[in-house]
């Protein structure tokens, strides 16, 4: 581990709290798949949250801007407690980022539409402005060019690069990525991890579900194993990765590491 | 273990094989290329011949265009005089005669639109507001009473007229009415939910037929006295909510055929159930399912003609009308297939149109 990183991380560790995940319970039918989870994210923080298929991580994430219900516990985004109530739902989502598995771009609109389409009608930014913004964060995950084209013509990984780039575009004070590098080729695995460590280094509070060891190395300063709907295991990627605690951790590393 | 030898320059010459046939080569893979097929194409020749030159002298060589009916009893071949000789009749039915430019100048502002409209070129504001001031021009047109134009009762109106009103008029309401519909029966508000699917199965468990005779006898029986809602009103009524009612499953499919993706991306960027589905989903949705939504509009048109059940006199029932007339009987063939190709010009211009659309929407797909 680097010596700016290791000074960044005692600096996040006093930073405000900005998700707070309490005694949090959820439910499909009977089937019980988030059991009293504690979380608390401070601002800047890089959290990579790993386990088996099925252990609810997807889930719990997906919990963080109520794409899921969930029945008991509390979530608290930047402040605003996640209810029923709408408006507070919608106000969570334009504040916090979600990229998914399969990218999940708009396929009837072009690159440049997908990006203008949050900032417009949910954050009412002016047309000429939103694309301008568009276009900002397009260069910044490098593929600029491609503004005009419709998803469909695009590669894996530049369609999950259009991804983040869209989330960005809503400004979000949180990003939550779900398995981001699953669906894609082998080749196309680095530029997309690239331009989450660019984001990291810019201070952005990231939650990412990911088997991407090296990864979590670089940029997370707490790394999650989830298993049968729990938190099994918290550690720095260093300890984590080299001294697991818990032997369902070290049966999950042996198992991803082959 | 070694690099693999490639030898690129060969490669480079090498190029798709030409598959090249002529007439016999095509017919003999295609026509003759087993003895039932064979037989199949020798009986289907033989047919061709029995039915297609004897249908050309009749319809062509020995028929008549423009001669009296007495004239046309003596011939062998097709009297279509009895088309030239009553087409203001068939067209505008009992519109009163020396008025009949009137319903004829309305028809032309809404081929125009049509035609415009055909060409996503012309899409735009001004195309709008164009369509707005044709619907009230035609409607002065056919109705009058302002403008010193003569007031016409909306009973007279007929033939092909009435017909692209009810039609336009149906299919332009009932789309909108079925993705409404559709939406309803997919929204999480059991109200809403309930009142739709109710809205939905009653309207597609009865025939149009019923409906355009409830419209037409039961409906006025519960209006207080005095009270009277125009008939042909009643009768787009009927039709509008009956195609609606189909428009609705068809776009229902197309909702159901939406990854759950797609409305997920659209909550995480804060997009709200109304913007998520008029922006995100029915746009996708919508595109999935024209050419299901294609046959229901089409079959809509046709069914237009139904509403000679209630004695309004559509292009069919004019038609009809004519042939009723002693002079002309008996010229049934020739009315019909003139009708018929009408019928068939408005139904393959939708066909087109909804192909064309399509191919402009095709944006998901590699290229």
């Amino acid at each position: 581990m680097n010596a700016t990183k290791q000074h960044n991380d005692s600096d996040i560790q006093n930073n405000k709290a900005i998700i707070e995940i309490s005694d949090l319970n959820k439910w499909y039918g009977d089937f019980h798949v988030l059991k009293e989870i504690n979380l608390t994210v401070r601002q800047q923080e890089k959290i990579v949250i790993c386990g088996p298929s099925g252990s609810g991580k997807s889930t719990l994430i997906r919990c963080i801007n109520r794409l899921e219900e969930f029945q008991m516990g509390k979530i608290v985004v930047d402040g605003i407690e996640l209810t029923n109530n709408l408006k507070n739902i919608e106000k969570v989502r334009t504040e916090v980022g979600m990229v998914f598995q399969h990218f999940n771009l708009f396929p009837h609109l072009s690159i440049l539409d997908n990006l203008t389409l949050g900032p417009i009608w949910v954050r009412k930014v002016p047309k000429k402005e939103a694309e301008e913004t568009a276009m900002f964060y397009l260069e910044k995950v490098r593929i600029a060019e491609q503004a005009l084209k419709f998803t469909g013509q695009l590669s894996g990984g530049q369609q999950q690069r259009v991804a983040i780039a869209r989330s960005l575009c809503m400004k979000p004070k949180v990003m939550l990525f779900d398995e981001p590098t699953s669906a894609l080729d082998p080749e196309m695995i680095k530029e997309v991890l690239d331009v989450m460590v660019q984001l990291s280094e810019e201070g952005m509070t990231m939650i990412v579900v990911s088997h991407e060891m090296g990864f979590a190395r670089t940029v997370a300063q707490r790394v999650m194993l989830m298993d049968e709907g729990m938190i099994i295991e918290e550690n720095n990627p260093e300890d984590f990765f080299t001294n697991p605690q818990s032997e369902r951790t070290k049966f999950f590393l042996d198992q991803i590491l082959h | 273990m070694a690099q693999i030898e490639i030898d690129r320059d060969y490669i480079a010459t090498l190029k798709p094989p030409v598959i090249k046939r002529g007439v016999v080569g095509w017919m003999k893979d295609n026509l003759f290329n087993s003895v039932f097929n064979s037989l199949l194409t020798i009986a289907t020749i033989l047919l061709l011949i029995k039915v297609v030159p004897p249908f050309f002298q009749w319809a062509f060589i020995d028929s008549n265009w423009f001669s009296g009916s007495d004239v046309c009893r003596d011939s062998e071949g097709a009297c279509w005089s009895v088309i030239t000789k009553n087409i203001r009749f068939i067209i505008f039915g009992f519109y009163p005669y020396e008025l009949h430019w009137r319903p004829f100048s309305a028809m032309m502002i809404l081929f125009a639109l049509l035609f415009l409209s055909n060409d996503s070129k012309y899409w735009s504001k001004s195309l709008g507001y164009g369509w707005l001031a044709g619907l009230v021009v035609m409607g002065i047109l056919m109705k009058g009473g302002i403008l010193g134009l003569e007031s016409v009762d909306t009973m007279k109106w007929g033939g092909l007229p009435l017909t692209l009103l009810l039609s336009v008029f149906g299919l332009t309401a009932a789309y909108p009415l079925g993705v409404v519909l559709a939406l309803g029966r997919d929204s999480r508000m059991p109200g809403i939910k309930y009142l739709c699917i109710t809205y939905i199965e009653l309207i597609r468990g009865v025939p149009l037929i019923s409906l355009l005779f409830m419209s037409s006898i039961i409906f006025p029986l519960f209006l207080p006295e005095g009270l009277t809602i125009n008939k042909i009103l009643r009768a787009q009524a009927a039709i509008i909510f009956f195609t609606a009612a189909y428009i609705a499953e068809v776009v229902r499919g197309g909702l159901q055929g939406m990854p759950r993706g797609q409305y997920d991306a659209a909550d995480s960027l804060g997009l709200n159930t109304f913007q998520t589905m008029r922006l995100v989903i029915l746009p996708q949705a919508l595109k999935i399912v024209i050419p299901p939504t294609l046959s229901v509009l089409v079959s809509a048109f046709k069914d237009t003609s139904l509403v000679v059940i209630i004695a309004l006199f559509d292009l069919l029932k004019t038609s009809q009308t004519v042939l009723s007339n002693p002079k002309w009987m008996g010229f049934s063939p020739e009315m019909y297939i003139f009708v018929a190709l009408l019928y068939f010009l408005g139904c393959f211009s939708m066909s087109n149109f909804s192909r064309k659309l399509e191919r402009q929407l095709d944006t998901d797909k590699r290229t």
